[in-house]
């Protein structure tokens, strides 16, 4: 009833193949977005701001990323933190090195940067493939972790190896209060989340998929296999050190040199799986998830009156964080996007199913 | 020369080590086609498990060996709690969801254990001698010094190996194991149960995680880092070939020694720490050349 | 060009070609005309090296010896790739379709090598990216309707039955607009019902486009009803050429196919 496509006739393939065909979601779309840019703002606390929506939105962005190269293009990566190190720390250095160059622009820098190393561990892809591919990428991961932490000029000498950033300001106007950071970071999202969709749903897009999915066949009908994967790490990885950059800049804005480990790594891809393979709304909603999760585990003992130890609560933390793991993966494989389809074909009927 | 070879001695040793946490990967991966991230948190849990009963029955007549059989009776309450939780609603997911659901289990059991437990540093005193022996002595000038605990460590392991390699070729159980290996459905299609099966691998596999808790327990007490050796156990993979108990044991090695050679010779020239991804670098270099590992099984695409 | 049945001059030819895997020779010295604008049909029995020979024509097997000449170009191997692009299109036996994706989708990128719209555009999916996708599309809802799938565009093809699946798969083929098909069991697995369908489809394509077409399969009525020529394949080794009726009296094919005392 709410969701239904009868009397939408489409009249040209144009509209056919728009962003969005079916006119609720549309509207869904807009709503979303006046949520996002208007009621948030209105109503969020500075602690929201903080703890909340600036995380979900810049590792929506990561989780977007990763989704493009695990979820579109079947190569699985446990490197994201990797790619956010090296954005983040490429963000860094052409800042304090070349000063006059705008933020904005750095971050772009930075993502750039994380796509040149994103190309060069593609590389093995086109040898290896599954499993093996996910190990090789924890060599970048390892790499890093140590490249960052033990070469000075990465860090410009700091002695502790911990960096704290320059405030954000482009052309006067500085990101330093949490609405202003949280619009800068929701706007780059929305950005970066139109040009996934509009290259998933194209020539690049298609290739990638036809590799994930089958890729001697792909390789038949023309799909260069080198020029599918590369790109996807390309542009995965852009994506990924843009979110690094922003991270360290925007949420973090001093970090030490183990902020972009393993553990990143994972949660990035928990949301990503969590979320939906190879769905953009999928990997949000993931992304939402994850950061809001160990919040609420947080906050659950003291709410009903218990006063636990802080190491308790944190080994209680990844324990249930664990658990609710495996229980979303057994229950639903596909993710909150396979949810929201199901919820969707249900809203064509309901409530009336007869 | 003494010297170098005091380090490779040094470096085989804990390629042991490695290989021993690898080879709990191996025998999940042939058994069930499952990436098992857990392993290195079951090493963990096993040896929290034993080292915590063992000051908890101390006033018993045998804390040891009555820690250890409640140990492996837990490991095989877990097997079987992860068959019957996760394996068996997941039968069918692709590769990758089960890999992410074992690193809901190495979170679950990263946390009950310090919960259980507590996260603090135990030390693991089961008599197994620490004085360094002096060997080679007539050979090199200055002997060679190696720690007796790495020795018993390397018996260990190969016994172990001994143990699971009769296991695998000589038992029904074995024989089950590898035709499950080789294809789950046409293997429950003759009628192996595929349930069972799955609880003994990952019985087998958490005993095998228990010794590699003992042994690294008792050479570095049992802490939270025991988690992370999973880690260093994953390159050993690449390396060995997933599938292969061999490779396993060779890679192990060949990292082990690899590791510390590089970080004595290599190390001084950049920075030191090269420990942290040098195996991760010698595996994906060895990829390069070789997709499937060492020992891998060559699989060809048909079309 | 299109609609012209006449066969034409040889333009695909390999030359004592031999393939071994380890110690097994999958083909050896076969040599093999094909002629613009014919059917040829390749039957052999199970592991004649029919398929190996399709999968070396299209560059996926590389031969131990010999050469593939196509248009008049000499080379020892074909990659995937360039084969593609000259215009050789195939289908699987077991079907190797993009089980994700919508059957559209699969359609749209066997047309992956016409579309040119750069990066840019693409991330913006305007312009000439967009122009692109709506023109290819008209293309590929041609080959939609000729198909008759008209009303699973939209469904993923792992929810297809067998026999639309193997539909998409040539739809996918075609919409390459290939000069050779090659067709590996296109009717495998099929009731008649279908496999009528199927002839249809296949006679079709190559009396309108005039596609060359090379087929394996192992119905026999429908082998001699479809084909020009037949090529007889048995242990690696071409045992009989030539029209249908030729080979139907080949005392060797015969042999073959019945057994002989030995």
């Amino acid at each position: 009833m709410f969701y239904r496509e009868t009397g939408q006739f489409k009249t040209s393939y144009q509209a056919d193949q728009a962003i969005f065909p079916i006119r609720q979601d549309r509207i869904f779309i807009l709503i979303w977005l006046l949520i996002g840019f208007a009621v948030i703002p209105l109503v969020a606390s500075e602690y929201a701001f903080r703890a909340i929506l600036i995380p979900v939105t810049i590792m929506g962005l990561a989780a977007l990323g990763l989704n493009i190269l695990v979820g579109y293009c079947g190569q699985v990566s446990l490197g994201t933190g990797a790619f956010m190190a090296v954005g983040a720390y490429a963000a860094y250095n052409f800042m304090i090195r070349v000063p006059e160059l705008n933020p904005l622009f750095c971050f772009v820098l930075g993502g750039l940067t994380a796509t040149g190393v994103g190309i060069l561990f593609g590389i093995p892809s086109l040898r290896i493939k599954g499993f093996y591919l996910a190990v090789a990428t924890l060599a970048l991961q390892f790499f890093t972790d140590w490249a960052f932490s033990r070469i000075g000029w990465f860090t410009n000498y700091t002695p502790s190896g911990s960096i704290a950033v320059q405030p954000v300001e482009v052309f006067g106007f500085a990101f330093n209060t949490p609405l202003r950071k949280y619009f800068l970071c929701l706007t780059i999202l929305s950005i970066f989340a139109l040009v996934a969709k509009n290259i998933v749903r194209g020539r690049i897009g298609r290739a990638w998929m036809a590799t994930r999915d089958m890729d001697v066949a792909a390789e038949i009908i023309g799909i260069r296999p080198m020029y599918a994967k590369l790109s996807a790490f390309a542009v995965s990885s852009f994506f990924i050190g843009i979110a690094g950059a922003l991270w360290a800049y925007i949420y973090l804005g001093s970090w030490e040199p183990l902020a972009f480990d393993i553990n990143v790594s994972f949660s990035v891809l928990f949301m990503v799986i969590i979320g939906g393979l190879g769905s953009i709304v999928g990997g949000l909603m993931g992304a939402a998830f994850i950061t809001l999760l160990p919040l609420m585990l947080n906050q659950l003992p003291s709410a009903m009156g218990f006063e636990i130890s802080t190491a308790l609560i944190k080994h209680l933390e990844i324990m249930i964080f664990g658990a609710l793991i495996i229980f979303f993966l057994a229950v639903e494989p596909l993710g909150f996007a396979r949810l929201w389809q199901i919820a969707k074909e249900k809203l064509r009927l309901w409530p009336f199913p007869h | 020369m003494g010297f170098f070879v005091e380090v490779l001695i040094g470096g085989l040793m804990a390629g042991v080590l490695y290989s021993l946490v690898a080879l709990g990967f191996v025998l999940i991966f042939k058994a069930s086609g499952v990436f098992n991230f857990a392993q290195g948190a079951m090493v963990l849990f096993a040896a929290l498990t034993f080292v915590r009963l063992i000051d908890i029955l101390k006033d018993t007549f045998a804390p040891i060996m009555l820690s250890l059989l409640i140990t492996i009776a837990l490991m095989v309450v877990l097997a079987m709690a992860v068959e019957r939780l996760v394996l068996r609603p997941m039968v069918n997911q692709p590769g990758i969801s089960l890999f992410m659901a074992t690193l809901g289990i190495a979170y679950f059991l990263d946390g009950f254990g310090q919960t259980l437990w507590g996260s603090d540093i135990y030390t693991l005193d089961i008599g197994i001698p620490k004085e360094p022996l002096m060997l080679l002595e007539t050979v090199f000038e200055g002997g060679v010094l190696v720690a007796s605990e790495d020795l018993i460590a390397t018996v260990v392991a190969g016994l172990l190996v001994v143990v699971l390699a009769i296991f695998f070729q000589r038992t029904r159980v074995g024989r089950a194991l590898r035709a499950v290996a080789d294809d789950h459905q046409a293997a429950q299609s003759i009628g192996i149960p595929l349930n069972y099966i799955w609880v003994v691998v990952w019985t087998v596999a958490g005993l095998v995680a228990l010794v590699a808790g003992i042994i690294w327990g008792s050479k570095l007490g049992v802490q939270f880092s025991l988690s992370l050796i999973a880690l260093k156990a994953l390159p050993v993979l690449i390396l060995g070939g997933f599938e292969s108990v061999l490779g396993a044991i060779i890679g192990g090695l060949i990292i082990g020694a690899g590791e510390k050679l590089s970080e004595i010779y290599l190390g001084p020239y950049v920075g030191g720490g090269i420990e942290y991804w040098f195996a991760y670098m010698l595996a994906l270099f060895f990829l390069l050349f070789r997709p499937q590992g060492l020992f891998g099984e060559v699989h060809i695409d048909r079309v | 060009m299109a609609g012209d049945r006449r066969i034409g001059e040889t333009i695909l030819r390999l030359d004592d070609i031999c393939l071994s895997f380890g110690g097994v020779n999958a083909l050896s010295n076969i040599s093999i005309d094909v002629k613009e604008h014919e059917i040829l049909a390749i039957i052999g029995p199970n592991g004649a090296g029919k398929s190996s020979l399709l999968n070396v024509i299209n560059g996926v097997y590389h031969p131990s010896s010999g050469s593939v000449t196509y248009k008049g170009q000499t080379r020892n191997q074909m990659r995937p790739h360039d084969a593609a692009t000259q215009g050789i299109a195939r289908t699987f036996q077991n079907i190797a379709l993009f089980k994700g994706m919508s059957v559209l989708n699969n359609i749209m990128t066997g047309r992956t090598l016409k579309m040119k719209a750069g990066f840019f555009w693409q991330c913006l999916h305007l312009g000439k990216a967009r122009n692109e996708e709506i023109e290819h599309r008209k293309k590929v809802e041609e080959i939609i309707d000729f198909l008759q799938i008209q009303s699973i565009r939209k469904t993923p093809v792992g929810r297809l039955p067998y026999g639309l699946q193997k539909r998409v798969e040539l739809g996918r083929a075609l919409a390459a607009e290939p000069e050779i098909l090659l067709l590996d069991e296109p009717m495998a697995g099929m009731n008649i019902e279908e496999k009528e369908d199927m002839s249809r489809f296949i006679l079709d394509v190559n009396d309108e486009f005039g596609t060359t077409i090379v087929l394996i399969e192992h119905d026999m009525g429908v082998v001699m009803d479809l084909s020009d020529r037949v090529v007889v394949l048995d242990y690696g080794k071409k045992i009989g050429d030539g029209t249908p009726d030729e080979v139907r009296n080949n005392q060797e094919v015969i042999d073959a196919y019945l057994g002989v005392a030995h």
